[in-house]
């Protein structure tokens, strides 16, 4: 046992294990299969309230009738059994688990693909489906299979314009959209050790583009940081030499602003080769890309100009948009001519609140382009913060300026 | 477990965003969710799936944790699904349900019969059988059970 997963799940890569879900959470998409399945089950009562978390996201606020109906439904179900809750507007699942409550060490389940992102904690984060997740409401646990790591090796730190987000399509891009299917993805190198919190957020969170089970960075000084200063002694992880099935070494330095185009993650291309592609919408925000990090370098490309495209800022989550207002970020992005929505998923996942018409394109710093997700005969082109505050301001897709 | 059913050809990296589209998930109703599968790749598609079995490339399930579209294949009469590799979530998803997944490299033989058994570990297709890959042993007890809501059922 050798890899922070094999380590985390006590067992070497290959083998199956039942273990105890320390951290399970679902969302209003999720979470109504979810009940369903877990009264079908038999589940009448739940027990190990403290580790189960329903946190509204998808649709928030709901956008019709059947959407209130479902959601009110999941809300009183949820509130009743005393599990965490929390409500519209508060914000994406994964984000309110960053926000000091996943720990290093802990097994950490999503009924949500993007659960992936918490691995940058050090923890084993992983999603399923709806029925799995009623299995651990009923039983506390769930089987899991050890996977094989991939080892991403960091070295160096960026320059130019590029972000994390282009170090993300990057790796994707190499490994392809199943190169990592079945396995972990560990980040680590001293370049993993410069990253801040909220840029592994943006490395893990793409790890299921690749197919991953898991996409893990040990927890270090920087992680001890972030969490003490949210109410957390935790420990430090120390990686060991470990073989991987597959290695990559990727220099910050050599990372580019990249695209990925439709409708695809892993085809991505430099920013500059699409320069000049006339764009309908920017949407800025999601998991990957809408903490108040990102906010603040978008706020920092916009203020004083005037965005020259429809484009919508979305916070990851209230306490983001909070200290948005607080700071004064949000009134450039407002005076830019960005609207804001309310924290959540905003048009992502194509239901609601930014969805695209037919033809339109769409550059987004989310972390899917699938077609017609965003909208029937609509197009996603994917790219970091900086590229995207630099293409609302052109209206088409422009290379962000060399900080 | 074993079963037969007529072979539909799909290509590799088939997303769930593809297999339902998110604007059909906000229901409960399944019958939904069998209409509109696979709508955004192909729209008469749907019509063909009843005992089908699905034949595709690598990767089949990529993308989104949304468990309607396992399910959406079964309400539509898909039998089972063989593709060399299957993302994970998905393949979790599908057993979890009750469809069979077949994880073995077939070439693609649209509208031929398929014959499977997942106990003795083959697919069939104009008499040449080819090794499968077995399930885990607690992956075959979920599906045998008819799925993990069944399974828990009789297991507690």
């Amino acid at each position: 046992m050798c890899t922070l997963s094999e380590r985390i799940l006590g067992a070497s890569a290959g083998a199956y294990v039942d273990r105890h879900v320390d951290r399970a959470y679902a969302h209003d998409g999720t979470g109504v299969l979810t009940l369903e399945a877990w009264k079908s089950m038999g589940g009448d009562q739940l027990t190990h309230t403290t580790s189960l978390s329903m946190l509204f996201d998808h649709i928030v606020p709901a956008n019709n009738g059947t959407t209130a109906t479902l959601q009110h439904e999941l809300r009183d179900f949820a509130r009743s059994s005393f599990m965490h809750f929390t409500d519209v507007g508060e914000g994406i699942c994964h984000q309110l688990m960053s926000e000091g409550i996943v720990l290093p060490g802990e097994i950490v389940v999503g009924a949500d693909s993007h659960s992936v992102t918490l691995g940058a904690f050090g923890a084993f984060a992983t999603g399923v489906g709806a029925t799995d997740m009623a299995g651990i409401w009923l039983t506390g646990e769930t089987w899991f299979r050890v996977p094989e790591s991939i080892g991403i090796h960091l070295s160096g730190s960026f320059t130019g314009s590029a972000e994390a987000k282009d170090l993300a399509l990057t790796y994707v891009g190499k490994l392809g959209t199943d190169g990592a299917t079945y396995q972990a993805l560990e980040f680590v190198g001293e370049g993993a050790g410069c990253l801040s919190i909220d840029e592994r957020l943006v490395l893990s969170n793409l790890s299921v583009e690749a197919g991953a089970k898991a996409g893990l960075f040990y927890a270090d000084d920087v992680t001890v940081r972030y969490l003490k200063e949210r109410g957390h002694d935790v420990s430090l992880q120390v990686p060991e030499s470990c073989t991987y099935v597959q290695e990559l070494d990727l220099d910050l330095a050599d990372i580019e602003p990249l695209v990925a185009v439709p409708h695809r993650v892993d085809t991505v291309k430099p920013v500059r080769d699409l320069a000049g592609l006339p764009l309908d919408q920017v949407f800025v925000g999601t998991c990957t890309n809408g903490r108040y990090s990102d906010l603040a370098r978008f706020a920092g490309i916009v203020k004083g100009k005037k965005v020259a495209v429809r484009t919508i800022v979305i916070p990851a989550s209230a306490s983001i948009l909070a200290q948005a207002i607080r700071s004064g970020i949000l009134t450039d992005i407002i005076e830019a001519g960005c609207t804001i929505g309310t924290p959540g998923c905003g048009p992502c996942i194509g239901y609601h609140m930014g969805v695209l018409g037919e033809g339109e394109i769409c550059l987004s710093t989310a972390n899917r382009n699938f077609k017609n997700r965003m909208g029937v005969s609509g197009e996603i082109y994917l790219a970091s913060v900086a590229t995207a505050a630099a293409s609302a301001l052109e209206g088409e897709i422009a290379a962000p300026e060399v900080a | 477990m074993q079963g037969q059913g007529n072979a539909v050809c799909l290509p590799a990296d088939i997303d769930t965003d593809v297999m339902i589209a998110g604007r059909y998930l906000r229901t409960k109703d399944r019958s939904i969710w069998a209409a509109h599968v696979f709508e955004d790749l192909d729209p008469v598609i749907a019509q063909r799936l009843k005992g089908a079995v699905i034949i595709a490339g690598k990767n089949f399930g990529c993308g989104s944790s949304r468990e309607q579209a396992p399910v959406a294949l079964r309400e539509a009469g898909v039998v089972a699904v063989i593709a060399p590799t299957f993302a994970r979530i998905f393949f979790r998803n599908a057993i979890n349900i009750g469809l069979p997944l077949i994880e073995s490299t077939l070439t693609c033989p649209e509208g031929s019969t398929i014959r499977f058994n997942l106990t003795e570990g083959w697919v069939e297709t104009g008499g040449n059988r080819s090794a499968i890959r077995p399930l885990s042993p607690r992956m075959q007890e979920i599906l045998t059970a008819g799925g993990l809501v069944e399974y828990w059922r009789s297991h507690r």
